[in-house]
């Protein structure tokens, strides 16, 4: 924690939970998909599902999946521009109980065809942190460089692939695994203190048993 | 390495080494992220831009906020200087504008909330005009409230649903106080009797928003609270001193948030909240 978690962050209103955090949820949600969204639905649980309306947080999300920071002001209009953008978008309210109050699960489909599931939840102060990603259970905040793979479920992919970030010099801070069942698909989230380049990026996409990998910058 | 974890580490680190608590929080800020001392004085610099911004909109702005409840109180308030005079009328119009600017969805920093974020703006820039200060007080002033505001939130805690109003007001008029003071040329000492004695007098206030938006109280409550902020400042610069120092304090009010139910802390399950007016309000506002 520093001063400018004190005084900060720069945010349009009205809540950093239910709008800034919310707007961190959506962009994230758009760059775990790795284009612009066309198609969204997106499921609101707790307090998201009760005060969505008041706390702008149905703009918040949207104006996130088109990529505004959380200080951008056209988060207000974002419902309009997307429709503008060609992002179709529906919310369904959940009287569910979730993990946590302010959960919101996105059905994202992207320009090229792509489709994904992302759920995270605002835990206050505009942090965020993702916890699934289609079937797969993760931790994701936002506050690090991440690389997320998709692979084989077999010995040896890890050693691989932390072999490859440590020529490059980059330092893992966290690490997850996670898989459907054994022998099927895992999915790892490395978050790591430096960036890592395209070029890092292809060496482990080219990693036999990899099925695909992308990269998160810090929101 | 400076460590910052009570209110005294403030006072004792300035008086030893001759300086403001402003130029002690902005060092410590330095050694924990590693960054340059100038970029974090131009990053606060930029933040100061747009706390300006927010708080002189409001003055202009006589509409309604889009959910309908509040809005134009900025307005009204600055008609007029002839009870309170010009300091504390212009504190309550900064804090007022820049709670109704963040109500609106407008771009606000948050402090160190957004439920929150009017009453340093109004207590400070207010503070600058009288002194004919120019933005490089204000900024000392930030950090001041900054370093204050990193020691509640370590020891307690800054959000509503974990402290009530009292941690988010509450924290915020003990921010300002003590950076007016700062201000003002008062003592490390006098800083954190301000944050003490003002901060003491908030001790309790819930967190009961009508429908659960940041609005009703919390707008009014800011101008409120920026006033507030000005007179623990100037009783602390009279010399008046807290019987309970500012680090018991803040752990009186860590413990009042702990005993507070939960129906107080943002869940809008009681209190103002729950009034007939309120429930008529939530049935229009969230269908």
């Amino acid at each position: 924690m520093g001063v400018f978690d004190i005084i900060g962050p720069v945010m349009v209103g009205p809540s950093s939970s239910h709008t800034a955090g919310a707007a961190r949820l959506g962009k994230m949600a758009r760059v775990i998909l790795g284009e612009s969204p066309t198609e969204a639905t997106i499921t609101l649980y707790g307090s998201f599902a009760r005060t969505y309306l008041g706390h702008g947080t149905d703009r918040a999300l949207v104006g996130g999946l088109l990529g505004f920071a959380p200080d951008d002001l056209r988060i207000k209009d974002s419902l309009k521009i997307a429709t503008e953008e060609g992002l179709t978008f529906s919310f369904v309210i959940s009287e569910q109980a979730a993990d946590h109050p302010n959960t919101a699960e996105f059905s994202l489909q992207g320009a090229s065809g792509n489709r994904i599931g992302v759920t995270g939840r605002s835990i206050g102060g505009g942090q965020i942190v993702i916890t699934k990603i289609d079937s797969f259970k993760v931790e994701i905040t936002g506050d690090y460089n991440a690389l997320i793979t998709i692979h084989e479920d077999k010995p040896g992919i890890i050693a691989e692939v932390s072999r490859v970030l440590s020529q490059e010099n980059i330092n893992i801070a966290q690490m997850k695994v996670a898989r459907q069942f054994r022998g099927a698909e895992a999915m790892m989230v490395l978050e790591t203190d430096h960036s890592i380049s395209k070029q890092t990026l292809d060496t482990v996409k080219n990693i036999y048993g990899i099925r695909s990998a992308i990269v998160i910058l810090p929101l | 390495m400076l460590e910052i974890k009570y209110i005294a580490d403030l006072v004792i680190a300035a008086d030893n080494a001759g300086k403001k608590i402003s130029e002690i929080v902005w060092q410590w800020e330095c050694e924990q992220s590693g960054v340059l001392a100038e970029s974090i004085w131009e990053k606060m610099q930029a933040r100061l831009e747009t706390i300006k911004i927010s708080a002189y909109t409001g003055k202009q702005q006589q509409g309604k906020t889009f959910n309908g409840l509040v809005g134009g109180d900025a307005y009204r308030m600055a008609q007029t200087d002839q009870l309170l005079g010009g300091t504390v009328t212009r504190a309550v119009t900064y804090a007022l504008s820049v709670s109704e600017v963040n109500a609106d969805m407008g771009k606000i920093v948050a402090c160190p909330t957004a439920g929150s974020c009017g009453i340093v703006p109004g207590a400070l820039l207010a503070t600058a005009e009288l002194l004919k200060s120019d933005n490089d007080v204000i900024i000392k002033g930030l950090f001041t409230a900054a370093g204050i505001g990193t020691v509640i939130a370590k020891n307690a805690s800054v959000a509503g649903a974990i402290g009530g109003c009292q941690a988010e007001c509450g924290s915020a008029a003990a921010m300002a106080a003590g950076a007016v003071v700062e201000m003002m040329g008062g003592t490390p000492r006098q800083v954190s009797q301000a944050v003490a004695l003002t901060l003491k007098n908030l001790l309790g206030l819930v967190c009961d928003p009508v429908a659960g938006l940041v609005e009703v109280p919390c707008v009014k409550r800011n101008g409120f609270a920026a006033a507030h902020a000005l007179v623990g400042a100037q009783m602390a610069l009279a010399e008046i001193e807290s019987v309970i120092p500012a680090d018991e304090v803040i752990e009186a009010m860590n413990q009042i948030g702990l005993a507070l139910p939960s129906s107080l802390k943002e869940t809008s399950e009681a209190g103002l909240a729950k009034t007939s007016t309120a429930l008529s309000i939530t049935a229009r506002i969230l269908k």
